[in-house]
């Protein structure tokens, strides 16, 4: 499949965190052809799993997006909200949201605040265009997650599109599932759930999983932008990120000389990935049980969590190059 | 369920030190209960039989300890310094009556009269270290007789019921939880089911950790009591909730995003037997569940909570009537989990 077709798919489908049905379903249609099992677990987390002897080798990556979450609906027909993950009032204002039902709406500021420098989350509400609490409860209830509306689309070789942040991993994920021919492990794809309320899918799913090796497929920052603060190492452009730290993990060094080794022998643009904070899969996967082996692919990735993101398509292609290639190349840890 | 709810939060269960509240909900418990063990930390896990025998796989937790304050060193003049035990607003200290150690022996909180306090000091609560606890020793060698530093501080227990079908008493949250989940072992269970009376959730949930993993549900249903911000002044969206509205069904907190189905089925459970429900409109706070659902391989966690005002403080205020609506609502819930099983 094409990338913007998978992504396409990806990145419509519906999955804020703790509302993760939708993508999972979509997810779940996409890698069945390439894997032999998969399940769902108490926290929602998509485990996909292709047998095979070795090592357990795990890829994550998480299917959840940012989103806004209604927890209040005024009796004018205003819906207040809590963000789902790190969200700023200054990116999402008079954007447009979506709910699972079909229902639209706008993120919109008050008149009052149009000129606050220092909007706040809390000031911005949600107009669906209801003219009394009643219109609006009959589409919209609280507990009821939205997110932005956007259409993907491709121009110099760039992708722009919102959550691409991590449906990108995703789309790797199952482009890699599709091209590993001989696997040297027992191989597990996850699909996690609440990375951005804080990794917090992950962990359990990681215990149940009990891998050797957990490689968390997730976009990182660019240091491209002008007024760069050099908070990233990584470019759009440049190939996949191997993960070297971020504000989670160290990555063991053997492994991320491996990771280098493997890309180097196949001849797939890598860079070094350092990000400064944030944190990713892999800080998770990294402390279960006794100890994992924990790695990551990154994928440079602009204005992460505004409604649109950009990447460049040639990163993806070369970390899910990079994926099914480690998937296929032996590691011997210390 | 009131007069059990007056007995619990009358008990002195400052974190760590849950003793009382503990050995009477053990004795409480006791007739009803198929097992009863206290665990290394101290929560108390009581194993009920139900018609379906599902083992595990339900739990349902409130947690015994409340906040209160541990005293940290006795002064020359014979007044208390202290610290808190959880998350408590110093403003709220001032003036309180409070109870010190296992005797609970009678202290006041006072501060720097006004006539000697500077304009700054008066425009700001003043820090921990500015606040003492007067027991009316003489001096050092007096109140060392009968305090030591690490000996808790408890809030008085003064129980009243007030307004429009209103309660005020201190550590509402949580012997709220626990009075519902005493009033179910008295029943006949559709299912078995774990019942823990947790410790230490105000110092971080911490009880959780130790139980969740021993007991290893596959469904966890938290019973609370939740801030309530219904006050002057506060705009309708920030009210987080309101005593009288109903149970609150936990669907987001500060540290767990709950299970979405198991918050629907609660939501439609309510609905289809006319009980008033709400959500919280402002996300803070967190609950046993936080540490319950990220457990092993995971748990899905749901939860029922009490709208209180001036939670953690020795005034709290809930509504009468939320009360049995919370007993109501949960019984259907296990009746829903009983049949899905």
């Amino acid at each position: 499949m094409e990338w913007m077709e998978l992504l396409n798919q990806l990145t419509r489908a519906f999955g804020p965190s703790g509302s993760e049905g939708g993508i999972r379903k979509t997810i779940t249609d996409l890698i069945a052809p390439y894997v032999d099992e998969i399940k769902t677990d108490a926290m929602g987390n998509l485990i996909a799993h292709r047998k095979g002897e070795g090592k357990r080798l795990l890829f994550s990556a998480h299917m959840d997006s940012v989103g806004l979450l209604v927890t209040h609906v005024e009796k004018e027909g205003w819906l207040r909200f809590h963000q789902l993950g790190g969200l700023t009032a200054q990116d999402i204002r008079r954007q447009g949201v979506v709910f699972e039902n079909g229902t639209r709406g706008v993120i919109a500021v008050p008149e009052d605040k149009e000129e606050d420098r220092d909007l706040k989350r809390a000031d911005l509400f949600i107009d669906v265009g209801a003219d009394s609490r009643e219109e609006a409860l009959k589409q919209v209830r609280p507990g009821d997650a939205c997110v932005y509306t956007g259409t993907p689309f491709a121009q110099n070789g760039k992708v722009f599109s919102n959550y691409l942040d991590d449906r990108a991993g995703c789309a790797v994920l199952i482009e890699a599932a599709r091209r590993i021919q001989n696997p040297q492990y027992d191989l597990y794809f996850l699909f996690s759930t609440q990375e951005e309320v804080g990794t917090r899918g992950v962990k359990p799913a990681a215990f149940g999983i009990d891998p050797d090796i957990g490689i968390a497929v997730d976009v990182t920052g660019s240091d491209d932008l002008p007024g760069s603060d050099r908070w990233c190492s990584s470019v759009l452009g440049k190939g996949a990120g191997i993960k070297v730290m971020d504000g989670s993990v160290v990555c063991q060094p053997e492994l991320v000389a491996w990771m280098s080794a493997v890309a180097e022998a196949a001849e797939i643009p890598v860079q070094q990935d350092i990000l400064r904070s944030g944190g990713t899969d892999a800080g998770a996967i990294q402390v279960t049980r006794g100890g994992v082996w924990a790695g990551g692919i990154d994928i440079p990735c602009r204005y992460t969590h505004a409604p649109v993101e950009v990447c460049a398509l040639s990163d993806l292609e070369a970390a899910a190059a990079l994926a099914a290639r480690l998937a296929e190349s032996g590691f011997d840890g210390r | 369920m009131l007069n059990l709810l007056k007995q619990l939060c009358a008990l002195s269960g400052v974190s760590s030190w849950e003793d009382e509240v503990r050995d009477f909900i053990r004795a409480k418990a006791e007739p009803y209960a198929d097992s009863i063990r206290m665990d290394t930390i101290g929560n108390l896990i009581v194993f009920k039989k139900g018609k379906k025998p599902t083992g595990n796989k339900l739990l349902l937790s409130a947690h015994m300890d409340e906040v209160g304050l541990m005293v940290k060193r006795v002064e020359e003049d014979g007044t208390l310094r202290f610290d808190t035990v959880g998350g408590i607003d110093r403003r709220i200290l001032i003036g309180k009556t409070v109870y010190v150690g296992q005797s609970h022996l009678p202290g006041i909180i006072g501060s720097k009269p006004i006539h000697l306090t500077s304009r700054d000091e008066r425009r700001q609560a003043p820090k921990l270290d500015k606040l003492y606890l007067d027991i009316g020793a003489r001096d050092q060698a007096e109140a060392e007789r009968y305090v030591r530093p690490g000996d808790i501080i408890t809030f008085g227990p003064e129980w009243q019921e007030f307004g429009n079908g209103l309660l005020k008493a201190k550590a509402i949250d949580d012997r709220v939880g626990c009075a519902v989940m005493l009033k179910l072992l008295e029943e006949e269970l559709p299912l078995d089911c774990n019942f823990v009376f947790s410790c230490q959730e105000e110092v971080g949930t911490r009880g959780a950790f130790g139980y969740s993993f021993a007991l290893r549900p596959e469904i966890a249903m938290i019973l609370e009591g939740t801030t309530a911000a219904d006050l002057p002044g506060v705009r309708e969206d920030q009210k987080v909730c309101v005593p009288g509205d109903g149970p609150v069904i936990s669907l987001v907190d500060g540290g767990t995003m709950y299970d979405r189905e198991l918050f629907e089925t609660l939501r439609d459970l309510a609905d289809a037997h006319g009980i008033p429900w709400q959500v919280k409109r402002m996300v803070a706070g967190g609950t046993d569940a936080r540490t319950i659902q990220r457990s092993r391989a995971g748990v899905r966690v749901t939860g029922l909570s009490d709208a209180v005002r001036y939670i953690h403080s020795p005034s709290s205020v809930a509504a009468i009537s939320d009360l049995d609506s919370i007993l109501k609502l949960a019984r259907l819930f296990l009746q829903r989990v009983a049949e899905e099983a």
